[in-house]
């Protein structure tokens, strides 16, 4: 394994269930799922709300404003396609409308990042792709 | 065939560990079932059921058949699990079902990958497996990471901290060096751990398990093959499991997690509570991982692992014995096999064979695997029968 050979970016790979939300990322819009029978949302897209078993799910845009839940600094990438990033925060941030999602919190100094702290969703492209990835920057 | 009203653990073994260039990882199955048989006083035709999981370096879509084939065994009942670092446990809490429903005698759970020398070019790839395709990968998620984000949320709600990890590393590593067969011997102090280099925060590379090559494997048997044993029985008194999500942020909670349903469902079977077990050995694939599953296991309170770590109770002369072959952390850490030689080792602890290592008086021992990031969850009570 030689360390400077460059791996792709992993590019999300949408399939019929979340055809919509990747479609929307790249609009600009974190689009949620909410279920039309027991009114909660879910991340990520499915054919059926796992909460109650309905079907009959909906969609409508997030605000794209949350809470950090956690966070972990990442010195070591998984792939070495990572390494221009470092460090990066991989964060779970939960949204306000009711998910919780893993992100990156980007355009902060890593070290200024906390649990509860306040973030917005941006999109940014994922290098090699067409692909709007969403990610989340301090308020 | 009989119905058994209890199950026990009839033979155990498992390879060397470390960087075994030579092997393959059927070469180590052959050698950890073959040496289990052999523990057990029994012949391969005795074994009636298979059990295995799955692997990195040789990916196999029917594993059982062949090592089967490879070893030549011919079970009646042959079947893999795969649900990652929890298997091991799973492979024994099913062979506990197929021996009481009487459809097995000697069901053998067999572990092994060389992942340290044989993954070679597919490491990249191997790791790139890690996390949910389209909403993990995408961010650079690590198997650390993963684990970096329930640590974190653990210091922040419980007050862990980075000496409680530390000491839990060094402990351990000090209880590898009594294994005649562990990994990674070399002593360390809490100042290697905290200069460690940082991985993914809070964890650093000596809060990280190793990566080895080896192999493990048990026979459970129905219990009234004990009398002919050549080494003593050691009976499953209870076995339970706890199934809350895959992906972290699926979790219901991110500092309580399914260890605490499976291992009140073992103790509960077995009658016992967390104080009744002299020894635990409990998957710590970071340093983090092991404090938090102990307490929500209810071996200690919310913030008294970490303090019970510093105080040296761990240790195999310590008030609460854990991982005494030193562990994910300092044995070995070979995919399904690094849960199976947590098995291994509760077995000996009972046996009372461990020499230097053994923990006195002991009669009750948990094993307990994890799959995931907390994700799934095994535990095993066994005891001296």
């Amino acid at each position: 394994m030689s360390d400077t050979a460059t791996t792709p970016r992993p590019v999300p790979l949408a399939d019929q269930d979340s055809r919509l939300y990747w479609e929307a990322a790249n609009r600009g819009t974190l689009l949620v799922q909410r279920c039309n029978a027991c009114g909660k949302t879910q991340f990520y897209f499915r054919s059926l709300c796992h909460h109650c078993q309905s079907e009959n799910l909906g969609t409508e845009p997030s605000k794209g404003l949350g809470s950090v839940a956690s966070f972990s600094i990442v010195y070591r990438p998984p792939m070495n396609c990572f390494k221009p990033d470092l460090p990066y925060v991989v964060a779970l941030v939960d949204v306000d409308e009711g998910f919780r999602f893993m992100t990156n919190i980007v355009n902060c100094d890593p070290a200024s990042v906390h649990i509860g702290q306040r973030v917005r969703v941006l999109f940014q492209r994922i290098d090699g792709s067409e692909q709007m990835l969403p990610k989340m920057e301090p308020l | 065939m009989r119905v058994a009203t209890k199950a026990i653990i009839s033979g155990v073994h498992d390879t060397k560990v470390g960087a075994l260039p030579e092997s393959t990882c059927m070469s180590l199955h052959a050698q950890a079932g073959m040496g289990a048989i052999r523990d057990a006083g029994l012949q391969v035709g005795d074994i009636d059921g298979l059990l295995t999981a799955y692997s990195f370096t040789s990916p196999q879509i029917m594993l059982g058949a062949v090592a089967a084939e490879y070893i030549g065994l011919k079970p009646k009942v042959n079947a893999s699990i795969s649900m990652g670092g929890v298997t091991a446990g799973l492979m024994v809490a099913h062979a506990v079902a197929l021996v009481k429903a009487g459809m097995c005698r000697h069901v053998l759970c067999l572990t092994g990958d060389n992942r340290l020398t044989g993954l070679g070019e597919k490491v990249q790839e191997a790791l790139a497996q890690v996390g949910h395709q389209q909403y993990e990968r995408p961010y650079g998620m690590s198997v650390a990471s993963g684990f970096a984000l329930a640590a974190q949320a653990y210091m922040h709600e419980f007050g862990m901290t980075h000496e409680h990890m530390a000491a839990v590393a060094v402990t351990l590593r000090a209880s590898a060096a009594k294994h005649p067969n562990a990994h990674m011997k070399k002593p360390i102090s809490m100042d290697d751990v905290r200069n460690s280099r940082m991985i993914a925060s809070p964890l650093r590379m000596l809060d990280c398990c190793l990566v080895s090559d080896g192999g493990a494997a048990v026979i459970v048997s129905a219990g009234d093959v004990a009398r002919d044993l050549p080494k003593t029985a050691i009976e499953i008194l209870g076995v339970g499991e706890g199934h809350t999500h895959e992906h972290l942020f699926m979790a219901p909670s991110l500092v309580d997690f399914g260890c605490r349903e499976s291992a009140a469902a073992a103790l509960g079977q077995a009658g016992l509570s967390a104080g009744d077990v002299d020894s635990a050995h409990v998957y710590d694939c970071f340093t983090s991982t092991l404090l938090i599953c102990l307490e929500s296991m209810g071996f200690y309170d919310h913030g008294a692992a970490g303090e019970a770590a510093l105080a040296g109770e761990f240790a195999i002369d310590g008030r609460f014995p854990v991982n005494t072959n030193g562990g994910l952390m300092s044995y070995g850490s070979s995919g399904a096999a690094g849960g199976m030689f947590h098995v291994v080792e509760a077995v000996r602890q009972l046996r009372h064979e461990c020499g230097d290592r053994q923990v006195r008086n002991s009669s009750v021992a948990l094993a307990h695997t994890l799959g995931g990031i907390f994700s799934a969850h095994c535990s095993i009570v066994m005891g001296r029968s």
